[in-house]
């Protein structure tokens, strides 16, 4: 993944951190626990300085590029002066107050989005001491992201997530430095998504055709949260399979399944023996291309039956007028290339589930593969690399399946890719999968934090720096105490207290 | 367990439904998904009466023996206006306590309280009436009757035509939460307690301390929980949100029971209590590390006769939970004095003779306070002669296990309390609630006699992964599940794709109430969660 998409990454640079006044009280010495995930480089000293909230501001260096008016890190001061400072929410950005700071934290960004990223690693150096002042060690920091692309996806189809959750998640996941939503916004159960073009597809096929479906307006508040926070929105309209709710607002675009030689009620996947089936997706896959300003568009194409494909007498024909005898995975094939062609065709990269690539013969067309099946995925991983596709990890990551929280340390194994370094920069990074059977707003904060953390790690940090579960622990334990401190539900990792406790209900 | 604890139960009636008025206008017919956990006896009709939220109150019966005055109703009465109504909370409290007070017309049983609504007059003359042999059934009726009540999609109030009898199958229904290994802020514990009083929960087991903390500030003894817990200021229950809790739960029929845990489970108690715990020896000198609680010092007994004798006064419940579970010897064996003791009582190697020993006293102490002890199964295990009414309470082992237990302990002539199949903080993928709703607590060889002496079952919420942060998710509604087994009848409730449906609806009650309850599978609640 190129840099030039929504979001592109820099090196940044948190260092020089002098409080000239302020150094005549170095009160005691406390080990900061440190950043999470952790970065690159890492240095720091058990000299620490006091903070004080009210003399203490975010500004613009004079030879930065960013000024004042730079929406982006306006807004992101704001954030994180009250993350700093949880105490004194509400005052915002404080402005110069000349007579207490002297100091000064720098940080070097090539982009606004390392600059946020940087900010929360600055966020969480501070610390309160028992008697709640505040304090930063003097530390130096260079770090980069492992991988460009690092997700979490929410399946908004088997329950309905209000806006409210998804903005929630957003925040948490900024804290552990996700740059990507992977929106799983429709599927069997239900289509949330209030289109423009086909609005029967939510009033019919939503859970409820005003409570539980997303606007527009909702779509945009989440990709403008999303923003902020530097995390772009990938959105996922998973066809051919994986469609029922669809059928519901569209009709004739789902196969109709046959017992014997009369239709049967039933429908399968998506029908790619209609000429309509095209149009429509053109015109639907055009909208969310405007609506979703990401470069990328997920296109699903995973689980896909025949046996209603095989049951249908038209598709038959199709078949065979298209010459591929009763190998359904050719109409597949088909069905998903004509897909990927109408996003080429909007100047979007598709991404699709690893079964298109399975069995797709060509394995050419210019899209991201996500592998997700069980097994030995890095062996697909290889085989996905080696004809020079780029690849998206999700396998080991599908934090659904809950667990005893210390089963986190299965999200954090080392990857150990093996292949060649063209191969291994073909790996454009990983995903989290939090389906949503058995999950909505009321499970899915604890269910997802702090487990995601630890994937988030794999995915930023250095794979040698970061190899041992052992010595992890203590800093994901008091990465799990920040959250909890922020107001994200992230449940405990074992025995123990936060000193400040989850203070909701 | 007999019914003269804190707690009693009675049977209640919630019939005669009659809205003369307003059957003018019944305006569908909607399927009740009905009433969680099951009613003993439930007919209702496919007639449905509109609510009017404005003109509806509660009062009491003229012959009931509550009236206006009796908090625990008076307060429930308050509370169910707003769980029923959910759009008019806050509107209630005055108008219901005044209609309260002005207008007794109807009145049922010469004993019961009874309730009744609705009064506006130009609107209805139908009313619901509630009878229960004591007020605590009257709040189980309350909380019944909120569940039958429903809204359409215009939002409109809607009750079916419904009769009820209703009583539980076991008393004591309770739920075990570990405060030790995570301490749980009190705002979570009352938000628990709420929830356990729509599953008709009766008892909350509050396993208070343990090894890794002592979050119980002890008037006598303050250094336990000063030295003992997380944090000496911020992580602890005074005495004030001891009685908080406890009156919170008390409204809401919920007996709370104290559990200090020893000899083992104690390492916490040692911070605060110097000489409690065994030194562990290496050799001939002392390891620095600490066993159990050190049965072979009067010093021991004089301390734990005094922190209980707080404790039964602070806990007004008549039974007290003394543990004793899972005791390592290694310690004690490694201790030259607790040796010489062994040899002086005539023990010889026997260690349980000495674990024996100590319970025996502990349960004497409680007894000499006039409570009744609940002890874990292992006390049985290796001293069956403790005293008749103590309760047993089994939590190991597999179903063939737990229902050998049963049969042995109950043939002993003890009363026994299940907790084994119901260790609810473990979690795996899928609807794990129909393995907690399919346990049968009956199902073991033994008389009918035997059987009786099964008081009930209690739901375990250990704390190694549990915090304020997911204990809702993962308590509800999987404890639901539970409290149905204990609750209901079981033939009436024995499949559970019967359940299903139901234990679906209940479940977006509980979110529309505010509870932060699981799915069970893919689907929706009319009212997703709010909160965030």
């Amino acid at each position: 993944m190129e840099t030039t998409g929504l979001v592109s990454f820099g090196r940044y640079t948190c260092s020089h951190l002098y409080f000239l006044l302020l150094i005549v009280l170095p009160l005691g010495q406390h080990t900061v626990e440190g950043v999470w995930p952790l970065p690159q480089i890492f240095t720091s000293s058990i000299e620490r300085y006091p903070l004080n909230p009210q003399a203490f501001y975010f500004g613009y260096g004079r030879q930065s590029a960013a000024q004042f008016g730079c929406s982006v890190l306006d807004a992101a001061f704001i954030r994180y002066y009250s993350l700093i400072f949880p105490d004194y929410t509400g005052n915002g950005v404080l402005h110069n107050n000349l007579s207490v700071s002297a100091g000064k934290a720098s940080l070097n960004a090539e982009t606004v989005w390392g600059a946020v990223r940087g900010l929360e690693t600055f966020s969480q150096l501070v610390y309160q001491d028992d008697f709640g002042s505040y304090f930063v060690n003097q530390t130096e920091i260079d770090d980069f992201p492992r991988f460009p692309f690092r997700g979490i996806l929410l399946d908004t189809s088997r329950h309905f997530i209000p806006v409210h959750a998804i903005l929630k998640t957003l925040d948490a996941m900024a804290y552990s430095k996700f740059n990507v939503f992977h929106w799983h916004i429709v599927d069997d159960p239900s289509f949330p998504y209030q289109s423009q073009t086909f609005p029967d597809l939510s009033r019919k096929g939503a859970f409820h055709p005003m409570t539980h479906i997303y606007t527009q307006s909702d779509v945009r508040r989440v990709i403008s949260h999303a923003r902020l926070r530097g995390i772009r929105v990938l959105p996922e309209f998973d066809s051919p399979g994986h469609t029922k709710s669809w059928g519901k607002g569209q009709s004739d675009l789902l196969t109709p399944c046959y017992s014997g030689s009369t239709p049967s009620g039933a429908f399968g996947p998506v029908n790619p023996a209609l000429p309509s089936t095209y149009q429509f997706m053109a015109t639907l896959l055009k909208e969310v291309s405007s609506v979703f300003p990401d470069s990328y568009i997920h296109l699903g194409g995973d689980e896909v039956n025949f046996s209603c494909w095989k049951s249908n007498p038209d598709v038959r024909a199709f078949m065979q007028k298209m010459g591929f005898g009763v190998d359904f995975t050719k109409l597949e094939a088909f069905y998903m290339e004509n897909i990927v062609n109408i996003t080429t065709f909007l100047n979007k990269t598709a991404i699709v589930w690893q079964d298109v690539f399975d069995y797709h013969e060509l394995r050419s067309s210019p899209s991201v593969v996500e592998v997700w099946k069980d097994g030995c995925y890095l062996c697909e991983v290889r085989r996905v690399a080696n004809v020079g596709l780029r690849v998206i990890l999700a396998s080991p990551w599908y934090l659904d399946q809950p667990g005893p929280t210390h089963n986190w340390a299965r999200f954090y194994t080392p990857l150990n890719f093996s292949g060649t370094a063209e191969q291994k920069k073909l790996v454009i990074g990983g995903e989290v999968c939090m389906w949503g059977e058995y999950v909505d707003a009321t499970n899915l904060t604890p269910r997802l934090w702090p487990r995601a953390s630890a994937a988030a790690e794999r995915l930023w940090s250095d794979e040698k720096q970061t190899s041992s579960v052992d010595k992890a622990f203590p800093r994901l334990q008091d990465f799990r105490c920040k959250l909890v401190r922020r107001g994200i539900r992230a449940e405990p990792l074992y025995v123990g207290h936060c000193k400040h406790e989850y203070q909701g209900v």
